[in-house]
């Protein structure tokens, strides 16, 4: 056999799957997964939130219009759980804003081993929640937890219980997820403020502008993008928080930190399996979502334009 | 207004000198232009004398006051920045303000003063917009409000018409110096361009590799240039420099042409060693005759509409000895053709080949 008809069957071969063939061969599996867990759950779960489906019974869905909103809305309880999810929210954003702007400022300055720090600082971040919520029970444990003891009590007696209090335990839910969070404040602030070019700075000093005018007129507005989507992202997060609450307290005391997403977890797989009132009040969590997002976006929108 | 004053002021990055010690006084009122090829210092002159860089070593006065160790707000000075430095995020306006702003004057006075200088500039239709949006032009206009709405004590312009196209540079050159002459306030400006320098400057500081070759006013930097750096550098086409070796009384040229020296320059001539010397003549200093002494080949010919510039080859062929000659721009002269010129004796200029630097007549 001669090499020519060989080579030719070889770009036969070749031929056999076009450009557009591969394309599709790359993306039919994703495309798969995400409409099998992503789509159609989605649009199930908008069904199911108008009936009154049990996922532990054998019983069809029987349609109940807007039943499931209406008791859902009705309900003082969840009043309460949306305050309280609203609070932490507000706490926990807050000062991972203020913390991750001030921590972003300091490492802004180049200082040996800076590149170190920032990187150590962005550990606690890439951890999972869970396993955050477990060992900060240890740290807040009122006998031989740290944290108590950096507070200055040297003894179990007359300590608080963090986790145990009813108006603390939300506060240690927020400290927390500061603690965990800032780090990704930190860096999208850190890496807004590397992008303002120097000349800014030095335009200002020709100007005469002293580092307080310069941090509030060049600074700030500069960062301002990039911080409204850090605190964008994180406002969403907070809404949905459910992991590092549910390691932590449970919900509890009582109902001291029971969130939103503690509670709706609490009413689809846990004793009750109310799955058509569970996915209503996900709609209605996704609702206020859209919501804050769109109030956030129309800030940033206002901010680059003018 | 002031007076800038640099005494043995350089800078080093790292071992190498961005500036070498230099020295310089500008009177108060001044405009100084520091000119000379890219890389060579001048930016970094003018940031030592703004205080954005630290001087290595050397003092520098304004108004007679030691000013080496503080901080730009501190030096009332204002700077234009080589790419116009605008807070993008800010109106027009409020770029104008913000050192107004900065230093707590009224609003009232601050609607006042930027009114005055954007009637000044007309800028007045911008003021509502951002940066972003404006021509090069109306960027450099509102640049140079934001430096005159101040009434500093002195400017430092660096090359601020150097991203703008030829003809508008053109106008915005005879604006600054309009408004040079109208304010009266020193300026240390920077360009590599050398007819800007010309056109604008009082006094000319010609600097390359991180030294100043020559401080002169544009007529002496162009006229008698202190060495063959600046011969070449200064003029287009540069200085004819055209080396040849003494012989009783003429000079022996390339082409065995002989130059007969003028009679001020024999005496400071006979006393150079070696008797080797570079006669360098502008153009301008040459007459194209009949009679002419010299006589060289038309090497290239080029039409400047009001004149025309021959390339004259002193030794046939060869291109290291063409020499550039101002001619009529209606004569015919066809590549090849032998022509005779003479050189006005009060123009021709003389330097040492081996320092370089020029030869004074004594
Ligand atoms: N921050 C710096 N670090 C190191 N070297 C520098 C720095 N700034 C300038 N230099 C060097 O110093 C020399 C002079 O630079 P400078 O910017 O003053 O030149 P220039 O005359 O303004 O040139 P141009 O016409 O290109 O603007 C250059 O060789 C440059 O590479
Ligand atoms: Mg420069």
């Amino acid at each position: 056999m001669t090499a020519f008809p060989a080579d030719s069957t070889g770009r036969q071969g070749q031929r056999q799957i076009s450009d557009r063939a591969i394309k599709w061969i790359f993306i039919t599996p994703t495309l798969i997964l995400l409409i099998l867990l992503n789509i159609f759950p989605l649009f199930y779960s908008l069904y199911l939130s108008f009936t009154d489906f049990s996922a532990i019974t054998k019983d069809p869905p029987v349609w109940v219009g807007f039943a499931n909103f209406g008791k859902l809305l009705n309900d003082p309880q969840m009043w309460k759980y949306f305050a309280t999810t609203g609070r932490f929210a507000f706490l926990s954003v807050g000062l991972q804003t203020l913390i991750g702007f001030g921590m972003a400022l300091i490492l802004r300055e180049k200082f040996n081993g800076s590149g170190i720090v920032t990187t150590l600082i962005l550990i606690p971040m890439m951890l999972s929640p869970v396993v955050v919520g477990l060992f900060w029970k240890l740290i807040y444990n009122p006998s031989f937890g740290i944290f108590n003891y950096l507070l200055g009590y040297t003894s179990p007696v007359g300590a608080p219980d963090w986790l145990a209090t009813g108006n603390l335990a939300l506060w240690a839910v927020v400290i927390t997820d500061v603690w965990m969070w800032s780090p990704f404040v930190m860096l999208l602030c850190l890496s807004g403020l590397n992008a303002i070019p120097d000349y800014l700075y030095e335009a200002a000093a020709i100007d005469r502008a002293s580092s307080w005018f310069q941090f509030r007129r060049i600074t700030l507005p500069q960062v301002m993008p990039l911080l409204l989507i850090a605190v964008l992202f994180r406002t969403i997060e907070a809404f949905k928080s459910f992991d590092l609450v549910m390691g932590m307290t449970g919900g509890g005391p009582g109902d001291a930190t029971e969130l939103v997403a503690v509670n709706l977890y609490r009413m689809a797989f846990q004793g009750q399996w109310r799955t058509g009132q569970a996915s209503a009040l996900a709609y209605i969590v996704l609702i206020v979502i859209i919501a804050i997002s769109n109030v956030y976006i129309r800030n940033l929108n206002k901010i680059r334009e003018g | 207004m002031a007076t800038i004053e640099l005494r043995q002021v350089a800078k080093k990055f790292g071992d190498v000198y961005a500036v070498k010690p230099l020295d310089l006084t500008i009177a108060d009122g001044e405009f100084v232009v520091l000119l000379g090829p890219s890389g060579c210092g001048k930016t970094t002159t003018l940031r030592m004398i703004s205080g954005l860089e630290a001087t290595t070593s050397g003092r520098i006065l304004i108004d007679g006051k030691d000013v080496t160790w503080k901080h730009p707000s501190e030096r009332d000075i204002a700077f234009v920045f080589q790419l116009f430095a605008l807070y993008p995020h800010m109106s027009v306006r409020q770029n104008i303000e913000f050192t107004l702003e900065a230093q707590n004057v009224s609003p009232a006075e601050r609607t006042q003063r930027v009114g005055d200088v954007a009637k000044l500039l007309e800028i007045e239709h911008l003021l509502a917009q951002r940066p972003g949006g404006l021509s090069g032009g109306d960027r450099q206009r509102v640049t140079l409000a934001r430096a005159l709405v101040r009434r500093p004590a002195a400017f430092l312009m660096d090359e601020p018409l150097g991203a703008l196209d030829a003809d508008f540079r053109h106008t915005m050159r005879a604006e600054i110096k309009r408004l040079h002459l109208a304010q009266h306030a020193t300026t240390v400006y920077v360009t590599h361009d050398q007819i800007e320098a010309m056109a604008m400057s009082d006094r000319i500081v010609v600097m390359s590799a991180a030294e100043v070759q020559q401080v002169g006013t544009p007529h002496e930097v162009y006229h008698d240039p202190a060495n063959l750096f600046v011969a070449r550098f200064i003029g287009s086409p540069g200085m004819n420099l055209a080396p040849g070796k003494m012989a009783d009384g003429h000079l022996l040229l390339a082409g065995g042409h002989r130059y007969l020296i003028p009679a001020q320059w024999r005496g400071t001539l006979s006393q150079v060693a070696g008797g080797e010397v570079i006669l360098g003549f502008r153009p301008e200093a040459a007459t194209v005759s009949d009679g002419g002494s010299l006589a060289a080949e038309v090497y290239a010919n080029d039409l400047h509409g009001a004149y025309a510039v021959l390339h004259l080859s002193l030794d046939g062929e060869n291109p290291e000895t063409v020499v550039h000659v101002r001619a009529d721009r209606f004569a015919h002269y066809p590549i090849g053709q032998s022509v005779r010129f003479d050189l006005n004796p009060d123009m021709v200029r003389f330097f040492d080949p081996n320092s370089g630097r020029a030869l004074r007549t004594q």
